[in-house]
């Protein structure tokens, strides 16, 4: 055993020490194709990611488009002092953790559960069947999402409408009332990507042998004490880094899906960061004050992935990067 | 699979599961269904009945309509021709760039890939990206709609794995017959990836096809709009103009002609959905794949 491994690190240092002995010019001159074919990636990482994330500098400063990134005055962290001070500071704030809090509670379970009930059935075709139609809309953009959602809800003529008048005897504008914009956000959510969250737990459950069900048969367990001993601790690692995931991520609510629901009468409750920075931004043109709340949010964005990662490394998990 | 003795609480279970499971496949399927019909059916029934499966009368006046504007085909011309060009210079770049980065002894190979990877967790936001794309004179300009989001960093790092892992023994041969990088990545490489290639023209597809933000964002000149921002602006903001010279109409089937700009908007994603089906599950399942 121990002459092996001895052999085979042999081997390696042999291959490092085949590449060492070259200088680093001998190295780029050989791979001169390869650096050739990495110029156009190159080029786009630098152009629209790296660029802008010097960019971001423009928050310290009080950006005229007349004047350029060079000649604009330096400001410091007045426009993060301002945000922070600005009452749309807490709003934000409040709006984002609600929704994703909501999302957390009631989208976060919906594929695990769907996911469950299909594993339960036995005829292939149904299951097939089933399948074909929920996982649909995932690959809908969300502007036709958004616009089945207006064609239903809608209080002039909208079927869901024509239902909750037949109980009720009046009519609800979903559309534009605030109480009903977190509800119908995560509705549309679930409404979208359910089925298509199922993917992964299927996947997950397709790993399960057959001989872990009959042997828990053969201990005497039931239809449900089966699902709840083997279906589900097969989900477990998947849940868990899913989870992680979804933390890292908390603060990023979908920009197209608010944007698209969000009306004059609602936006109280709908801005969320990313539709703020658009609207104050891009519409108001206050390019320096959206630059610092965008900044203000990815570098939280950073320290809750960064934190989401240690987490699942200390709970034995492979971590994200 | 596997016999099971079924309990009369698990019979129970059964029905109830089914039942369950096709309300869920109906809700989901059934507002496409009635989009399509109250796409052919006649303004007077769209406003009479709330609901319906089937229209009583059958008709194509809302097609007749927008695809008699020049504001509607337009639309479908950009989109489709954003989609085509987009998928080609992403596939390209995307290719390109994962070739170089998937060769372990290429210098500078683990910087470059921290680079990319910090573009996941990192990035500039949209004001700074919109005054580069401003600067760059894009705004206004199709390729603003393919250019800032021609690489998608998660892909590269899936396609660079997908690289690392292909066989050694072909290229090593192809070295020994004279060939260059160059002509392994063109002659054996790309061959090796047509599963991967096939399922990422598919990603990239999708998404150029349902973009709406980058429209939104660098495209205001209203001629090159493409349809997920004609369909926004038609259903969310009601301020089309559809032109009173380009149509013979005098007056327009209000309510079924935005319901055939969805069909319409939806056609692509529907027909080439059994192939969508499958490879995005297998590109979810690529993903879970660390790199």
């Amino acid at each position: 055993m121990t002459q092996l491994s001895m052999k085979s690190k042999k081997a390696k240092n042999d291959v490092v020490v085949s590449t060492s002995q070259l200088t680093n010019m001998q190295r780029i001159l050989r791979d001169k194709w390869l650096y050739f074919l990495l110029i156009p990636g190159a080029l786009y990482f630098i152009l629209f990611k790296y660029l802008p994330m010097w960019g971001v500098l423009m928050a310290f400063q009080d950006y005229s488009p007349f004047r350029g990134f060079w000649s604009s005055d330096w400001v410091g962290f007045d426009h993060f002092i301002n945000f922070f001070q600005n009452p749309d500071f807490i709003r934000l704030l409040r709006n984002t953790l609600i929704l994703a809090f909501y999302d957390l509670i009631f989208f976060f379970p919906a594929p695990i559960i769907v996911a469950l009930l299909l594993n339960e059935v036995r005829m292939q075709f149904f299951k097939r069947t089933i399948q074909t139609l929920v996982y649909v809309p995932h690959f809908m953009s969300w502007v036709i999402i958004a616009s089945i959602t207006y064609v239903f809800l809608t209080t002039s003529g909208g079927a869901v409408n024509a239902v909750v008048e037949f109980f009720t005897g009046e009519k609800i504008n979903f559309l534009s009332s605030p109480d009903w914009f977190r509800p119908m956000i995560i509705a549309q959510v679930i409404w979208k990507e359910t089925g298509w969250g199922t993917v992964i737990f299927l996947a997950a459950l397709a790993s399960v042998s057959a001989e872990q069900y009959e042997a828990a048969i053969m201990d005497g367990a039931g239809r449900f004490r089966r699902m709840w001993h083997v279906t589900l601790p097969a989900l477990r690692s998947t849940i868990v880094i899913l989870l992680i995931l979804r933390l890292g991520n908390f603060l990023d609510q979908g920009f197209q899906q608010i944007y698209l629901m969000t009306n004059s009468l609602n936006r109280d409750v709908a801005d969320v960061f990313d539709t703020y920075v658009y609207f104050v931004g891009i519409t108001q043109g206050m390019f320096s004050y959206s630059t610092a709340v965008g900044l203000f949010k990815a570098v939280v964005g950073i320290i809750l992935i960064y934190g989401a990662d240690y987490f699942a490394k200390k709970m034995g998990q492979t971590g994200l990067f | 699979m596997h016999k099971m003795h079924n309990t009369p609480l698990g019979r129970v279970f059964d029905v109830f599961n089914h039942i369950v499971l096709i309300l869920m496949g109906l809700v989901t399927f059934i507002p496409f269904v009635y989009v399509i019909a109250a796409s052919f059916a006649t303004e007077a029934e769209i406003a009479a009945r709330p609901f319906f499966l089937v229209p009583e009368t059958i008709t194509t006046a809302a097609y007749d309509y927008i695809f008699s504007t020049n504001t509607f085909v337009r639309s479908i011309g950009v989109s489709v021709l954003v989609t085509i060009l987009g998928t080609l210079v992403s596939l390209l770049l995307t290719m390109s760039m994962a070739y170089p980065i998937s060769r372990k002894n290429l210098l500078g190979r683990n910087i470059i890939l921290n680079l990319v990877v910090f573009t996941m967790v990192f990035n500039g936001g949209m004001i700074p990206t919109y005054i580069v794309v401003r600067s760059l004179g894009l705004l206004d300009s199709l390729w603003a709609l393919i250019l800032p989001v021609a690489i998608n960093p998660f892909y590269l790092i899936i396609v660079k794995s997908f690289f690392q892992n292909l066989p050694t023994e072909l290229e090593e041969a192809a070295r020994i017959d004279g060939c260059s990088d160059m002509g392994v990545f063109w002659r054996i490489v790309i061959p090796l990836s047509k599963p991967v290639i096939a399922t990422f023209t598919l990603f990239y597809a999708v998404f150029y096809w349902n973009d709406f933000f980058n429209a939104l964002l660098y495209i205001s000149d209203s001629a090159k709009w493409p349809v997920q921002l004609l369909l926004q602006q038609l259903i969310m903001v009601a301020n089309v103009d559809f032109g009173t010279m380009d149509t013979m109409l005098t007056d327009p089937p209000e309510e079924s002609l935005k319901m055939a700009v969805v069909v319409v908007a939806t056609l692509p994603i529907l027909v080439f959905y059994p192939f969508l089906q499958k490879h995005f599950a297998k590109g979810i399942l690529l993903g879970s794949v660390k790199g």
